[in-house]
């Protein structure tokens, strides 16, 4: 169990804020941290490594703490068993894959971990490039392999997918379930992308202004399980039309804009850039606002 | 021609460039990192020597090294150090002169780096020096070769706080530029000519090999 107990006031885009938020999650679990930028996500996921200090609060990791402002304990961001995986994924340029690896290993470490975790991630044929001459997605692998170095028991990974195109992220997401799985993580991601949260993660929290506000089971969250739906996929609304009695509503799913026919009183609640979910019963499409 | 003021001028300048080497960049490091509130002053500091007439920063140490003050005497006195009027006082003038042209360039080097490669390190458990030695100054290589280079080459033109400090002892403190006003102070304008278009050349062609190693022509021509 990962217990957070967090008060830090941030200086953000907006002005001040102040962070004041309780998490708890399980251990073994994925877990996503949802909401809009400059929510404080990224500032709680650097206090949990500690390259952030907290106001005050505490940071619990199974029996361990980690922060107490009480007690002044802060660990370093060296003591704690945290593998990040950054936006920008912070490869060392000066090093080629296998050495990003290598300088990950602890002292006394085997290094067949290198060999495992190269041959997991596919990055064997790319192991003497530098990090300058590699795709994104190439990044985001050598980025993960090297974070699972030192075995954390933690994982924590900071919008990793989102500067991917949509095949990309799609492969390195079953690429994210493996790897949490078979190496029995606690795992936190960031993401503002509905799909890929249903998809990977066990339990959603969602950040506005510094605060937990909604919490819940990925399928519950996004109230996936208000409808008896066949299929359902999420996706933004571009355009709204008016065609008689009906209105004509435009969707982008994915890389597709689709349309879907829908009666005035529904088409009224929603406004253009709304994230819907668009879902079908067999032969009649339902749309709704999320 | 009377080769020891050259040959003095680029001991001094090597010596000086090895020491603001070592000297520079815990202080650069410090600086690019810090959000201490007596950073700005450090700062302005070190920055001093780029605006401040070389004879004021002369003047200054001829005063605080002369064996009639405290610091001079208690250093001539404890540790035996004379530091007026030879080569250890020039050493330390020029350091000091010299300071800015080492430490900005790696500081700013280091600011550029994005802060996650610093951070990804210290999450895989490693120290704050093997994070500097092994990430960040590795990455910074032509911030460093420009420390260097400016450093040294500053130290070869160096004159007035030479001439404050260690005044003119030939094979002690007679750089180059101190011989070539010598040389047309009695009017042997060939000597002075000889010195100036030896170190013209030399500062030329340092120059040139950085902005030609920093803009990767080697590089290019090597391919």
């Amino acid at each position: 169990m990962i217990r957070l107990n967090l008060k830090k006031t941030l200086q953000s885009a907006g002005g001040k804020m102040v962070l004041d938020l309780q998490l708890n999650i399980k251990k073994g679990e994925f877990v996503t941290l949802f909401g809009e930028s400059g929510a404080g996500k990224t500032s709680t996921l650097r206090m949990l490594s500690g390259l952030l200090r907290p106001d005050s609060g505490t940071i619990e990791v199974g029996e361990a703490t980690w922060f107490s402002s009480q007690e002044n304990i802060d660990l370093k961001p060296q003591q704690r068993k945290v593998g990040y995986v950054f936006q920008d994924y912070a490869l060392f340029p000066n090093m080629n894959v296998r050495q990003n690896l290598e300088y990950a290993l602890q002292k006394n470490q085997d290094s067949a971990k290198i060999e495992e975790l190269l041959e997991f991630a596919e990055l064997g044929e790319l192991q003497q490039r530098k990090p300058e001459t590699l795709s994104g997605g190439q990044k985001q692998r050598v980025a993960l392999a090297r974070a699972l170095v030192q075995r954390p028991e933690i994982l924590i990974l900071d919008e990793p997918l989102s500067a991917l195109d949509l095949k990309m992220r799609i492969k390195l997401q079953e690429y994210l379930l493996k790897v949490h799985k078979k190496y029995k993580l606690t795992t936190i991601l960031v993401s503002h992308d509905i799909a890929e949260i249903v998809k990977l993660s066990d339990s959603v929290f969602e950040l506005q202004n510094g605060s937990v506000i909604k919490k819940g089971a990925a399928t519950d969250f996004f109230g996936l399980n208000r409808t008896s739906a066949k299929f359902r996929f999420s996706g933004e609304v571009l355009k709204i039309q008016r065609e008689d009695v009906l209105y004509v509503i435009s969707v982008l799913i994915g890389n597709d804009i689709i349309r879907v026919v829908s009666d005035p009183k529904e088409a009224e609640l929603l406004e253009i850039g709304d994230r819907v979910f668009v879902a079908s019963k067999a032969f009649n499409p339902i749309i709704q606002k999320i | 021609m009377d080769w020891q003021p050259l040959v003095l001028t680029f001991k001094l300048a090597v010596v000086t460039t090895a020491i603001l080497f070592v000297v520079s960049i815990p202080i650069a490091n410090w600086l690019s990192s810090t959000k201490s509130k007596i950073r700005p002053v450090l700062e302005t500091l070190v920055s001093m020597p780029l605006v401040l007439p070389p004879t004021v920063l002369g003047f200054y140490m001829l005063v605080a090294f002369s064996p009639e003050n405290a610091l001079g005497n208690w250093l001539n006195e404890y540790l035996g150090i004379k530091l007026i009027f030879s080569f250890g006082g020039l050493v330390v003038a020029s350091v000091i002169y010299s300071l800015p042209f080492m430490v900005q360039p790696i500081q700013a080097g280091l600011s550029s780096l994005p802060s996650t490669l610093k951070e990804a390190s210290y999450t895989m458990g490693k120290s704050k020096m093997t994070t500097l030695l092994k990430i960040l100054l590795p990455n910074i290589k032509p911030s460093l070769l420009t420390g260097i280079v400016l450093s040294f080459a500053h130290t070869v033109g160096e004159f007035g706080v030479v001439l404050m400090i260690g005044g003119n002892m030939p094979g002690k403190t007679k750089v180059a530029s101190i011989a070539i006003y010598d040389e047309v102070e009695a009017l042997n304008y060939a000597a002075a000519n000889s010195y100036s278009l030896i170190l013209f050349s030399v500062t030329f062609v340092i120059l040139l090999l950085v902005y030609l190693t920093n803009g990767g022509y080697f590089k290019r021509f090597a391919q």
